[in-house]
């Protein structure tokens, strides 16, 4: 029966991450704006909480971890499908109270909720490939993801970095850039290549120890926004890996191998289309503040060319709001239901991306010099939005895997 | 006659219906669905019944009768409180009908019907066969609704509109009023007007006339006033784009009554009131006239409903319109999909191009997010729960993105896209359309 509300079972959840939003992140949000590369050591505080939020059955407390807890199986597209073959009806699980539970931690802050200990991108794909043996190894482990090169960006299927066995080891030769909390994680999860002219299905992904001496920290990045959240860059020179942290199946196959990698995506671009609705709903709901201050209320039951610019744009980013907000939440009901949603979990990253840029640049310019200043949070909001657009996959790949799916277009068709 | 037997065979109802339409509705594959065949069936007994009344033309008169005290409405749906995109068998079922309704019958006479501005008669009786103008209809009052589901009337809407606009406005502008006749009419009034709407035979026709020719018109604020005077409303203002005006048995129409907009049953036939043509850039196939109301008196007991129930008319015929612009940007995209695959330029299909995919691409976002709006807002108003600002930004997002949409449609297509040789132009008409109509269509 068709319903788009809040299911009532994570309405609790929901709440939990509210007040995470606004009595921890919402705080200590500027501080750590201006203190870029500084640890937040509130969030340790945290932790517990985290835990607590993660382990209360089908939810998330803030991040990217998939791995539902109670049955200990990765979230990702087919795990619903048992479910909900077995309930032999409608899910409602970890991917959905996920993209929840994220967007409310990012009205608090974005910067913060990737900076989470334990809920790294890594976690995800480490729910999304990995096999029983390594989940119950890392699971309670903080992995960051590294997958960008200094010369491969959105084409991720071309990647340099390399790993050769020798003997019981793999040897990793590389560099990686745009490390999402790189030097806080534990484990950072490596996209490396076993031989680059069998192109992306030799793609394999490794689990490697932060301290791991092959593994240098070259710098941390200063950034136009999510400050608050480390940006690390990596080298990787001869760094030996133990055979069995190579997640998922060590094989060449002739198809699947880099569909099996990138099946991450499938489950984390709801969670960053998640964080771009959060951080929307921040701006709007400020901003709708303000302006009522200012006198401007919004009437949506008037049509918008009778109300002032104010208040139609106001209903213009609403609107848009909520196109993203549902497209996030059918992506994360897919997957919890078992139904393939790589295209619809671009469209709503795609959706999401870029109404949250628009949104929070445009209230920024309706709030003028409030908006603009660091008084309030508006301009950090829009600094911080950009990185929503951009990374997981930027705008322009959401629209090529879209395409791709929708017209039946191959990669060598719509390069 | 079919009506003695109490329960006649297929072939009286044949008969008595005309075998013809009952050879064309048998035929649609969806009739091979045996609960919807029972629908459909008896909507087709119950046209058998009445199947001997005498033909009526426009312009009926409607005797005033006595209802038996409380008003009949539809019963609000059940609801579970989880998150779903699935429809309810029953919904599925009756969707199906009305895609086949779309692809079958109203898509083949589209381009005819903008044309000619008029809905073809074959069109109007196979959708009143299939029962679309009653699903909000009480099965007490002679309608097939089980339950009231503004959810399911999205559904149909997005296929009819899909189908074709102009032609979806022609065929379910009368359900228009026989809803707001069961939603918000009393008992006299659910009793005097509402079976002949339910008439499968010879069903009345009317419009839910809300809309004014002022730039910046509001619903809420008509220009249309209403004036107590003893017993009467006196009623001075026009309605424009109103569907079938000139064939019409009822209007409603909106007009400030006492400082508040409210809705007000008027008979065609009343003096002062006249009708003029006004065709549109789009939804020709509704046959769009002007109403002028020029001291024209109605009893005060027309008044229908309450000034929140007018507010409510006016919130579901936003949602309906977000619907129907649903259901044509689906024709859109369906159609630049095909084609921007087969067109080549350059040595390749176009879709190869990003600046064509993308822009494909664009279409199915800004459509999906839409259409979760809209059965958002639906299935709120379903549980009883207030969907205002779901329909304000199913409307906002309608007005803005659908008529891009219907501009790309054309686009794409290039020179193609501006002449008549594909359906493209009509749909950017009437997607432009679907943005800025109040009234004519409500879920």
């Amino acid at each position: 029966m068709i319903d788009l509300e809040v299911p009532k079972k994570f309405v609790p959840l929901v709440r939990q991450a509210a007040g995470l939003a606004d009595q921890v992140f919402r705080p200590i949000s500027r501080k750590y704006d201006l203190a870029e590369h500084e640890y937040p050591l509130e969030l340790d505080l945290m932790s517990a909480v985290i835990d607590g939020l993660s382990d209360s059955g089908a939810s998330q407390g803030a991040g990217a971890r998939t791995t539902s807890g109670g049955s200990g199986e990765p979230a990702g597209v087919g795990a619903g499908s048992r479910a909900a073959r077995s309930k032999g009806g409608n899910v409602n699980g970890s991917n959905l109270s996920s993209v929840l539970s994220i967007m409310q931690t990012c009205r608090g802050d974005v910067g913060l909720t990737l900076s989470l200990p334990r809920q790294g991108l890594g976690n995800a794909a480490i729910a999304a490939v990995a096999n029983d043996e390594q989940k119950a190894r890392y699971g309670s482990k903080w992995a960051a993801m590294a997958i960008t090169e200094p010369d491969t960006g959105s084409d991720s299927g071309a990647i340099r970095t390399t790993a050769v066995k020798d003997g019981d080891d793999y040897v990793l030769n590389g560099e990686k850039i745009f490390v999402t909390s790189g030097e806080r994680a534990e484990l950072v999860v490596v996209w490396a290549t076993l031989d680059r002219s069998l192109g992306k299905r030799a793609i394999k992904s490794f689990v490697v120890r932060r301290d791991n001496p092959g593994l240098k920290l070259e710098r941390l990045e200063h950034k136009l926004g999510i400050r608050a959240s480390d940006t690390a860059a990596f080298t990787l020179v001869d760094c030996r890996v133990p055979a069995e942290d190579l997640l998922g199946d060590p094989e060449v196959r002739i198809e699947g191998g880099f569909g099996g990698a990138m099946q991450t995506f499938d489950n984390t671009r709801p969670l960053v289309a998640a964080m771009a609705v959060g951080l929307a709903r921040a701006s709007l709901d400020l901003t709708t503040e303000l302006l009522g201050r200012a006198g401007v209320i919004a009437d949506p039951s008037a049509p918008a060319a009778t109300q002032s610019y104010a208040a139609a744009r106001l209903l213009q980013m609403e609107s848009d709001y909520e196109a993203a907000y549902l497209l996030t939440l059918r992506a994360a009901w897919m997957a919890d239901n078992g139904k393939p949603n790589s295209m619809q979990a671009s469209m709503a990253k795609a959706k999401a991306g870029r109404t949250c840029v628009d949104i929070a640049l445009t209230c920024v310019q309706l709030c003028g010099a409030t908006g603009y200043a660091e008084t309030e949070l508006l301009e950090k909001w829009a600094r911080d939005a950009k990185i929503l657009d951009i990374f997981e996959g930027t705008q322009q790949i959401q629209l090529l895997v879209v395409a791709r799916r929708l017209l039946e277009l191959t990669s060598a068709e719509l390069k | 006659m079919s009506h003695l037997h109490s329960k006649p065979s297929l072939a009286d109802r044949g008969q008595s219906f005309g075998m013809r339409l009952i050879t064309r509705a048998g035929g649609l594959e969806a009739m091979k669905n045996a609960a919807l065949r029972a629908k459909v069936e008896k909507v087709l007994y119950r046209g058998a019944r009445q199947g001997f009344k005498a033909q009526v033309a426009a312009g009926r008169m409607f005797s005033a009768k006595t209802g038996s005290g409380e008003p009949t409405r539809s019963r609000p749906a059940r609801a579970r409180h989880e998150f779903d995109l699935t429809p309810t068998d029953d919904q599925q079922m009756i969707r199906e009908a009305a895609r086949e309704l779309a692809d079958e019958v109203l898509r083949p006479a589209g381009a005819q019907a903008d044309a000619d501005r008029r809905a073809p008669g074959p069109v109007r009786e196979q959708s009143a066969q299939m029962g679309m103008a009653l699903l909000g209809v009480p099965t007490e009052l002679g309608g097939v609704a089980e339950e009231a589901s503004a959810v399911t009337s999205v559904l149909v809407m997005e296929e009819l509109a899909r189908g074709d606009m102009g032609l979806a406005v022609a065929v379910m502008s009368s359900a228009a009023v026989a809803n707001c006749l069961v939603n918000y009419g009393d008992s006299a009034q659910q009793a005097t007007y509402l079976a002949d709407f339910t008439d499968e035979s010879d069903p009345a026709t009317g419009a839910l006339a809300l809309m004014e020719p002022q730039p910046l018109f509001d619903p809420a604020r008509p220009q249309t006033r209403g004036r107590r005077d003893g017993e009467e409303l006196v009623l001075d203002g026009t309605k424009s784009l109103v569907p079938g005006a000139a064939d019409a048995d009822l209007f409603i129409v909106s007009a400030l009554v006492d400082g508040a907009a409210r809705l007000v049953i008027v008979p065609p036939a009343s003096d002062g009131l006249t009708v003029a043509d006004d065709p549109a850039m789009g939804l020709r196939a509704a046959h769009t006239g002007t109403v002028h109301l020029e001291g024209v008196r109605v009893p005060a007991a027309n008044l229908l409903g309450t000034a929140a129930d007018h507010a409510d008319a006016v919130a579901r015929g936003r949602l309906a319109w977000a619907a129907a612009a649903v259901g044509t940007s689906q024709a859109v995209l369906d159609q630049v999909t095909a084609y921007t695959k087969e067109r080549k330029a350059f040595g390749e299909p176009i879709a190869h191009r990003q600046a064509v995919a993308f822009t494909v691409a664009n279409i199915a976002i800004e459509l999906d997010g839409l259409r979760l709006v809209v059965w958002r807002a639906a299935a709120l108003l379903d549980r009883g729960l207030d969907a205002t600002s779901q329909i304000a930004h199913a409307r906002s997002l309608a007005e803005r993105h659908c008529a891009q949409i219907g501009s790309d449609g054309v686009q794409l297509l290039g020179g193609h896209g501006f002449v008549k040789e594909f359906d493209n132009e009509r749909w950017y008409r009437d997607l432009r359309g679907a943005g800025l109509m109040e009234g004519v269509l409500l879920v």
